[in-house]
């Protein structure tokens, strides 16, 4: 698998000198980073060239990375405060939280990610894509709708969950929100219980929006363990040791 | 005063046929199709966005209500992207568990299709047929899960339990005679594994009888041949998958093509459409039925022959034995810290596909190193489907639309997500 992975490998980057960057997976798959701008002339090279040959755009989705690496609980040392008091309701610790998230915020135009997968039938491989959209407040990338028909759905799933727009869509309207909504609910920055609750109004006989009522929790913290236990190094014993001398 | 030449009708989102909460908005030129454009979401419950909020584990009960007529296969492809990035892999007994019951999934999942789609184009019996088979099988999911519909039975690293030695059994009822009785526990004297052996023995009769139903029926093949066509060039770049692709004459499963658990040492065969149509891709489904059984009946002989763990012996991923756990310090810690805070899982990526019997579920997982996804993209196969809807139906009949809909197999569960 991983022979074909490199082969494969070695063609993509032959046939598109210099505008991939190819991304380290641990689990055998291929990932390539690429320029917004490019996005379409290499989508376009990568179906149509023919050591290439990616006929289906399996899936195209984003990735916000507003919170990426962020815990919610620092695990680091053993803490006076469990994480119920860590995270306490009241409007001042929530503040701290944010402003702590703030500080370490992802560098401007690293936030929305665009992913595609891509699939090869005749050489039976995958491939996945990704750019960074340049501008976080107006994030916007070229469509693939007129190089993968399929790419029309996903990129106005796309456009309704985390607003980015897509330059060339034929029909970019909401698919998946309700009539009438406002915001992109998939955003990180789009709290998980929503902003808006829809009830039955007797008194004026009919259906009216409201701000929710129920308060955000998180049940459980989100942590981050930095201890190694799944690399390779530490099942093989012998190694283990000897990484362990070094340190 | 101008002649209206086309006219606007709304159909669904409560519509018997609509499959759920489908609604489109035609555009009609008396009779005939001119084009369709399906509004979804009346279903969409942000599993993604929840799946960020919860420890790994806790949103495989979300996966089983994605596509709810075919609920271990959706468990099937995030437990393997998981697994993906923990570069774990399940024991083999738990391999072929799963394998069996992916395909006890894929029946339940056609024979649902088979009945709905035939009421849907006029075929009332054939309904009653599928439904009696698929309520054996939901007894096999009751017997190894507890719930007839929402297993939540694969996890990271295997399955939750081995399977039972013994089949559950009607008890004795006011309600039924005890012939009766007899007659309905005959198949349940011994394990799971034995009912499971009976009903393969039984099911592919079963298979006839629905084809004497249709296959050679006129009104059946009526509605169906030359509807909905679609060339192989289109199928792929509309993104078809499974038996849509098929159908269409693409010899792609990937069973076959990129084999996951232990689908490389099973026998079975791909069946391939010629035309596209609606009654090629349900020639396809029916195929697809018997190869099913075989790839069951294979598995059956294997699991009753070859005993073993179902899931691995890592106490940073698996949990305990309730033994081990009270009376053993350490075990009680791993117990207490993978039901509170889970499991980390490294940073990266993974994409994990399965052939799901509607096509290919896909699910991207995201991870930045912690117990929680971070980003979980789910690859629906009804979404591309159902986004070709306009294609499909164009230029045909307003009854067509139904035939279409049927033969794309919607579920709204994993298509709204």
């Amino acid at each position: 698998m991983s022979q074909k992975i490199e082969a494969l490998a070695a063609r993509v980057e032959q046939c598109l000198q210099g505008k991939v960057t190819r991304v380290t997976s641990s689990c055998g798959e291929l990932t390539y980073v690429i320029a917004p701008s490019d996005w379409r002339a290499v989508a376009e090279q990568l179906r149509d060239h023919e050591t290439l040959r990616f006929e289906m755009l399996i899936d195209l989705c984003v990735v916000d990375y507003l919170h990426h690496g962020h815990s919610e609980w620092q695990t680091e040392d053993a803490t006076r405060s469990g994480f119920s008091r860590g995270v306490a309701r009241d409007a001042a610790a929530q503040s701290h939280f944010a402003a702590a998230q703030g500080e370490t915020a992802t560098p401007p135009g690293q936030r929305f990610g665009v992913v595609c997968h891509l699939l090869s039938l005749e050489h039976n491989v995958r491939l996945r894509l990704r750019a960074f959209c340049a501008d976080d407040d107006r994030p916007m990338i070229d469509s693939l709708v007129d190089v993968w028909a399929s790419a029309n759905w996903y990129e106005r799933e796309a456009f309704d969950l985390f607003g980015v727009l897509f330059r060339g869509h034929p029909d970019l309207r909401r698919l998946l929100t309700d009539y009438g909504f406002i915001g992109h609910p998939f955003r990180k920055d789009f709290p998980l219980i929503g902003e808006v609750e829809v009830r039955y109004d007797p008194a004026s006989g009919r259906v009216i929006y409201e701000p929710v009522s129920i308060e955000p929790r998180t049940l459980v913290p989100k942590v981050i363990r930095d201890d190694h236990r799944y690399q390779p190094e530490i099942h093989d014993e012998a190694s283990y040791r000897e990484a362990g001398n070094r340190a | 005063m101008p002649e209206i030449q086309s006219y606007t009708m709304n159909f669904g989102p409560q519509h018997p046929a609509a499959h759920g909460v489908l609604r489109l908005v035609l555009e009609m030129d008396g009779e005939t199709i001119q084009k369709a454009d399906p509004h979804v979401g009346l279903l969409h419950r942000a599993t993604e966005k929840l799946a960020e909020s919860k420890p790994f584990n806790q949103s495989i009960g979300y996966m089983d209500r994605l596509d709810y007529v075919s609920m271990m296969c959706n468990e099937h492809g995030y437990v393997l992207a998981i697994e993906k990035l923990l570069g774990v892999e399940a024991p083999v007994r738990a391999q072929y568990i799963r394998v069996m019951f992916d395909e006890i999934t894929r029946i339940l999942n056609h024979l649902m299709w088979l009945g709905a789609h035939g009421l849907d184009i006029g075929a009332m019996t054939v309904f009653l047929y599928c439904f009696r088979e698929r309520e054996d099988l939901m007894d096999c999911y009751e017997a190894v899960s507890g719930t007839r519909m929402h297993a939540t039975y694969y996890r990271p690293g295997g399955v939750y339990r081995d399977l039972p030695e013994q089949m559950p059994r009607y008890q004795p009822s006011s309600f039924r005679s005890q012939k009766d009785l007899a007659r309905m526990n005959e198949a349940r004297s011994g394990s799971l594994l034995d009912f499971i052996a009976d009903f393969t023995d039984r099911f592919d009769a079963c298979v006839d009888d629905y084809e004497t139903l249709l296959t050679d029926n006129r009104i059946w093949k009526q509605r169906t041949v030359n509807i909905g066509v679609v060339s192989p060039e289109r199928a792929l770049q509309l993104g078809f998958s499974g038996p849509m692709l098929r159908g269409s004459g693409v010899a792609w499963d990937l069973r076959k093509k990129q084999p996951y658990e232990v689908y490389r040492s099973l026998d079975f065969d791909i069946p391939v459409g010629v035309n596209g149509d609606c009654y090629d891709r349900y020639l396809v489904r029916i195929e697809e039925l018997r190869q099913s059984n075989r790839i069951i009946r294979q598995c059956v002989e294997w699991l009753r022959a070859n005993p073993g763990p179902v899931m691995i012996d890592d106490r940073k991923i698996s949990p305990p034995t309730r033994v081990e756990m009270k009376d053993d310090m350490e075990s009680l810690i791993h117990h207490f810290k993978l039901f509170t805070e889970g499991y980390c899982v490294p940073a990266g990526e993974a994409y994990a596909a399965v052939e799901h019997p509607k096509g290919e579920f896909g699910v991207y997982l995201v991870s930045d190193g912690a117990n929680k996804p971070y980003r979980l993209k789910v690859r629906a196969p009804g979404f591309a489907h159902l986004a070709a809807m306009s294609e499909m139906v164009e230029g045909h009949m307003l009854a067509d639309v139904v035939a279409v809909i049927g033969t794309q197999d919607i579920v709204f569960g994993e298509i709204d997500r």
